[in-house]
């Protein structure tokens, strides 16, 4: 019954990424692919920060550090060479466990580095250990702090990455190795995998909407729209609210740093930018865009605007797009933002455009 | 022993001592009322018994368990559900939804079970949904069950907070003014349903300024006059108590 209705789109969504896939063969066009597949990454962590936003009504302008947790540690766990440290204890402990590969460099020396999949673990684990931390505390706050305490956390994390010898510093981490994930597939950004790498992002995005969707039609979502919607009486009905809000931001968090490690094997490295606050703000405009409280909005925006952004359409002015569509959303949507409510939105809309005035902006 | 026992409780805004050395108990199944003057600090009393507000200092205990100091969630998983003077609906949640909230803590579908949409989950979530439609149904809202709560009349509104509280299947209900802005039919029939919900045994302490409301269904009242109560008694001697109506007197005049 309700799980036809919830889970066609998710067929519809398979059908045309197998389609465009299909399309792009026969015009010999498959370049696009790589952009896309960037494209589908990207979503995974807007679709996240979707439901810690629209429907847990929790803002967070800090997403694009955990993005950066996952992809600099994904990176730099598997790039740094450990051979000089092979006689210490840790190193051979890990080593004797599987944990650690040897490969040969590019000019043919020895290489000791942590196998992806522990590297991704490690990542994914430290991202969302870290929300875990922050979470408790910073979840107390509301709207506007909560959005400068998060923005706070995105920009120490972009200045660690900028000012770590461990993480590259300006340069970011290069040469990051391809990750089998299992035996003949590997993310990686060589010509040959690139279909087969296009068809690994969709299916991580497609598990992504699928898990969320459940999670929103589920006893656990039910509570977290209703923190949105009254956080007293959501209390009051037993609901647990502290905890609920912690775990959505940790679990936003993870996709982000999921997101961020594919990414970077994908892209055979990871910079600064990566981290950067404006970045985050991309992602929430994104969101915002998408209607808030909409999975399969905030997924059709983030493909295509950033498909759109990395095919390059706007230029030098991509941060200032994202910056204006996030004033247009503020100004026609006020309560968007922190609180929307989609009849509400329209009805404003209209006011605005027939009175010309302001006044309805309530708070 | 008492179900509701509140023992010298104090809550200060500043220098307005709203609830002044407030003390009285209430026993399993009976309908209890508190009166007083608009800002008498009933709505503060019921905040402090709820866990929404901390008390200054004074006890509550319920069912033999200190309750002051607990959190609210805590307090309602205790079985204690309550519905405010300015209805706090959750928006953007239709009428059934609201009302399933009432049904969380009978219910323990989990984060990860809800994210696999685990098969065990299904009859479970399909009971939230059963009984929350029949305490609509109680309500008189059930035609209202799919329709987003803001687009709902305010006795609507009323009624699927009043289903949301009883959802939880509570053994003290709190209602605050729950005929506040309701017409005469529907105050009558709010009445009606309170000593309906009596008769199924859950005990209910109410605020409420329709006093013919009040002397008909409430079993013993308390008045609360510039945060002290003034009088505890039952309904015809309340009615003939000499400061009760000095302070409804000189309140009106
Ligand atoms: N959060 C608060 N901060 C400061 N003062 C408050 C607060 N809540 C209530 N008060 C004050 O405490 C007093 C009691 O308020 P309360 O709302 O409990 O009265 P009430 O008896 O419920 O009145 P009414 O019949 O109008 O609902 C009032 O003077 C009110 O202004
Ligand atoms: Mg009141």
């Amino acid at each position: 019954m309700d799980l036809f209705k919830r889970y066609f789109p998710v067929f519809s969504l398979l059908a045309v990424v197998v389609g465009i896939q299909v399309v792009t063969h026969f015009t010999e066009t498959t370049y696009y692919l790589t952009q896309l597949t960037m494209s589908a990454y990207y979503s995974v962590v807007v679709i996240g920060l979707c439901v810690l936003m629209g429907y847990g009504g929790q803002i967070s302008l800090g997403h694009a550090g955990f993005f950066a947790i996952g992809g600099y540690l994904a990176g730099a766990l598997t790039t740094h060479n450990l051979i000089t440290l092979k006689g210490h204890r840790l190193v051979s402990l890990l080593d004797n466990v599987g944990l650690l590969v040897d490969s040969k460099g590019l000019y043919g020396g020895d290489l000791l580095t942590v196998e992806p999949w522990a590297a991704c673990i490690i990542a994914v684990l430290t991202a969302g250990l870290i929300a875990f931390a922050i979470g408790g505390p910073i979840l107390k706050l509301k709207g506007h702090y909560l959005a400068m305490a998060t923005l706070g956390f995105g920009i120490i994390i972009y200045r660690i990455a900028l000012a770590s010898a461990y993480f590259g510093e300006a340069d970011g981490i290069s040469e990051v190795p391809g990750f089998k994930l299992l035996p003949g597939i590997e993310v990686s950004g060589s010509f040959v995998s690139r279909v087969l790498n296009y068809y690994i992002a969709w299916g991580m995005v497609i598990v992504a909407v699928i898990l969320l969707l459940n999670l929103i039609h589920s006893r656990v979502g039910r509570a977290l729209r209703s923190i949105h919607g009254a956080e007293e009486a959501a209390n009051a009905m037993g609901v647990n609210t502290a905890r609920y809000k912690l775990y959505i931001f940790v679990l936003s968090a993870v996709f982000a740093a999921l997101a961020g490690v594919f990414v970077t094997h994908y892209n055979g490295g990871i910079g600064p930018s990566e981290a950067g606050v404006m970045k985050s703000v991309r992602y929430v405009a994104i969101v915002a865009v998408g209607g808030m409280a909409n999975i399969w909005g905030a997924l059709i925006m983030g493909i295509v605007l950033n498909f759109l952004s990395l095919r390059g359409v706007f230029g030098s002015y991509d941060d200032a797009v994202f910056g204006v569509i996030l004033i247009i959303i503020m100004l026609f949507a006020p309560q968007g933002i922190l609180n929307i409510n989609p009849g509400q939105k329209v009805k404003s809309l209209l006011s605005f455009f027939v009175s010309k005035s302001g006044e309805e902006t309530t708070e | 022993m008492a179900l509701l026992e509140i023992q010298n409780l104090n809550r200060r805004f500043g220098g307005l001592q709203a609830v002044n050395s407030v003390s009285f108990t209430m026993e399993q199944g009976m309908i209890k009322a508190v009166i007083g003057p608009n800002g008498a600090g009933k709505t503060t009393l019921f905040n402090l018994i709820a866990g929404n507000l901390p008390a200054n200092s004074g006890n509550i205990f319920f069912n033999e368990t200190k309750i002051n100091g607990r959190k609210p969630y805590q307090i309602a998983r205790l079985g204690l559900s309550r519905t405010y003077q300015n209805i706090k609906l959750f928006h953007g949640m239709t009428a059934l939804e609201n009302v399933m909230l009432g049904r969380h803590i009978r219910s323990k579908a989990g984060f990860v079970a809800g994210m696999l949409n685990l098969p065990w989950t299904w009859p479970e979530e399909r009971m939230i949904r059963d009984k929350s439609m029949e305490y609509l149904d109680l309500l008189g809202v059930a035609g209202c069950a799919d329709i987003e709560v803001s687009n709902l009349s305010f006795g609507q509104q009323r009624g699927i907070e009043f289903a949301r509280a009883l959802a939880t299947e509570p053994t003290l209900l709190l209602l605050d003014e729950p005929a506040a802005g309701l017409n005469i039919y529907e105050t009558a029939e709010i009445g009606r349903l309170i000593s309906k919900i009596r008769e199924s045994g859950i005990t209910i302490l109410l605020v409420e300024h329709d006093m013919s409301l009040v002397m008909d269904i409430s079993d013993e009242i308390v008045v609360l006059s510039f945060g002290e109560k003034i009088a505890e008694d039952l309904p015809h001697n309340i009615q003939q108590n000499e400061e009760v109506i000095r302070v409804y007197l000189g309140d009106e005049g």
